[in-house]
């Protein structure tokens, strides 16, 4: 089997997979980091989004041997020990969840948007989630949440 | 997902070899397509063949009158490139505009033209713009590509090395997009070219194709009103639950008009 080396939230693990293993399965069946989701596992619902090398990715969609000698980012990595990240607070703050499942996917989409765009329109905030889908249908405070959370990050 | 064996060579050669040594070994570009293929078990390769390590795919240049795209160049990039945004604003514009940005930042014009899904966007780019498909044994005109669903020119083991986009004197595209997948229903390139105004058509047929009724109504005038009262027929065309044939064959027209008023 092949042998993969990732640096997953700023540690270097290694491990032993089978080469069709997701990355999405590896970092929640390998490494019990549970936080990222798998959704639609069909790549539309954005709720298994991570960072490799710090670009926003469906997880569902990638295999954990195209990640090797890749650094991952999961949404367990984002807080500073208790002080949530700026995104996460945003989220808080403006009740940008219902039921919690997409949200993990939409913050670290929006992480990765506010990078690149520091100052953007509502227009293009909800662009930015064309990739990740609400059932609870709470767009109107995601779209707020990420605003206020692009503004604390560029801030 | 059934087992494979998974190598990620790190040149053209060796991965052309390792694609020719076994007619069941499959190529992976961004994966955005394959990948949701082998988790359907639609696919079972023996080997998967890597091609994110492989340096002669990759990069963007402009020289002259032509902009040369790498294979393994993803979508993000070329939507970021501030070079193709000069030189064909409409290309950066269609790749600003597949899938989402997870997708983007992960395929790859290479994947997606070789792939040559009936609905993928950047089919039409390369016919319209009468781009030379570059392989790792040949050049292939768009003209001679593309040959119908998921059906290309490419011999088995053959691989897209990069593409050479003329730079057209204008060109514009516009698409409506299924709302969930983002594919295009109907997607519409038109160009001005050296070679007169060429219009290629994705999400509308069996694969991508040229429209020779919009063709010939901008090669009079290359204006959106020139399209005024245009009919394509709809005879071949897709018909699905989200649209009818004549319904896609309407939206060639009113994708065209737009393509054109983009164009400027």
């Amino acid at each position: 089997m092949p042998t993969v080396t990732i640096t997953v939230n700023g540690k270097a693990v290694t491990r032993e997979v089978e080469a069709r293993t997701l990355l999405v399965q590896f970092l929640r069946e390998h490494l019990s980091l549970t936080g990222t989701h798998v959704g639609c596992d069909t790549s539309q619902c954005g709720a298994c989004v991570v960072h490799v090398d710090g670009q926003a990715i469906k997880s569902c969609t990638t295999l954990a041997v195209q990640a090797d000698g890749s650094a991952v980012t999961t949404i367990e990595g984002l807080a500073d020990g208790q002080t949530l990240h700026p995104m996460q607070e945003a989220f808080r703050e403006h009740h940008g969840l219902q039921c919690g499942f997409c949200t993990p996917g939409m913050i670290m989409t929006a992480v990765d948007f506010a990078k690149n765009n520091k100052n953007p329109t509502e227009a293009e905030i909800r662009q930015a989630l064309e990739g990740n889908i609400c059932r609870c249908t709470g767009y109107h405070n995601i779209v707020k949440a990420v605003a206020a959370g692009t503004a604390a990050m560029n801030g | 997902m059934y087992q494979f064996e998974f190598h990620r060579p790190k040149s053209l050669a060796e991965a052309a070899a390792l694609l020719e040594a076994n007619e069941d070994a499959k190529a992976l570009s961004g994966g955005q397509t394959l990948l949701p293929t082998l988790k359907q078990r639609l696919a079972s390769p023996s080997d998967v063949v890597d091609l994110s390590a492989v340096p002669e795919l990759k990069g963007i240049s402009v020289s002259g009158d032509t902009v040369t795209i790498g294979a393994f160049t993803r979508h993000v990039d070329v939507a970021k490139s501030a070079e193709v945004a000069k030189a064909i604003p409409a290309l950066s514009q269609l790749a600003a505009h597949i899938g989402d940005p997870a997708v983007r930042n992960r395929g790859t014009i290479g994947g997606s033209v070789a792939n040559n899904d009936p609905a993928a966007d950047y089919p039409s780019a390369v016919l319209a713009l009468n781009a030379t498909i570059h392989t790792n044994k040949r050049t292939i005109a768009a003209d001679d590509f593309f040959k119908g669903l998921f059906e290309t020119a490419l011999d088995a083991g053959e691989l897209i090395v990069k593409f050479t986009f003329p730079v057209p004197k204008r060109a514009g595209y516009a698409k409506f997009p299924n709302p969930a997948s983002r594919y295009a229903m109907v997607g519409v390139f038109v160009a001005e070219t050296a070679s007169g105004v060429r219009v290629a058509v994705t999400g509308a047929g069996p694969g991508v194709f040229r429209a020779k009724e919009i063709e010939a109504a901008l090669a009079g005038s290359f204006s959106a009103a020139s399209l005024d009262g245009v009919k394509v027929p709809s005879a071949g065309m897709n018909s699905d639950m989200h649209g009818s044939a004549e319904y896609r064959a309407h939206l060639v027209t009113v994708m065209a008009k737009r393509a054109v008023a983009a164009a400027g």
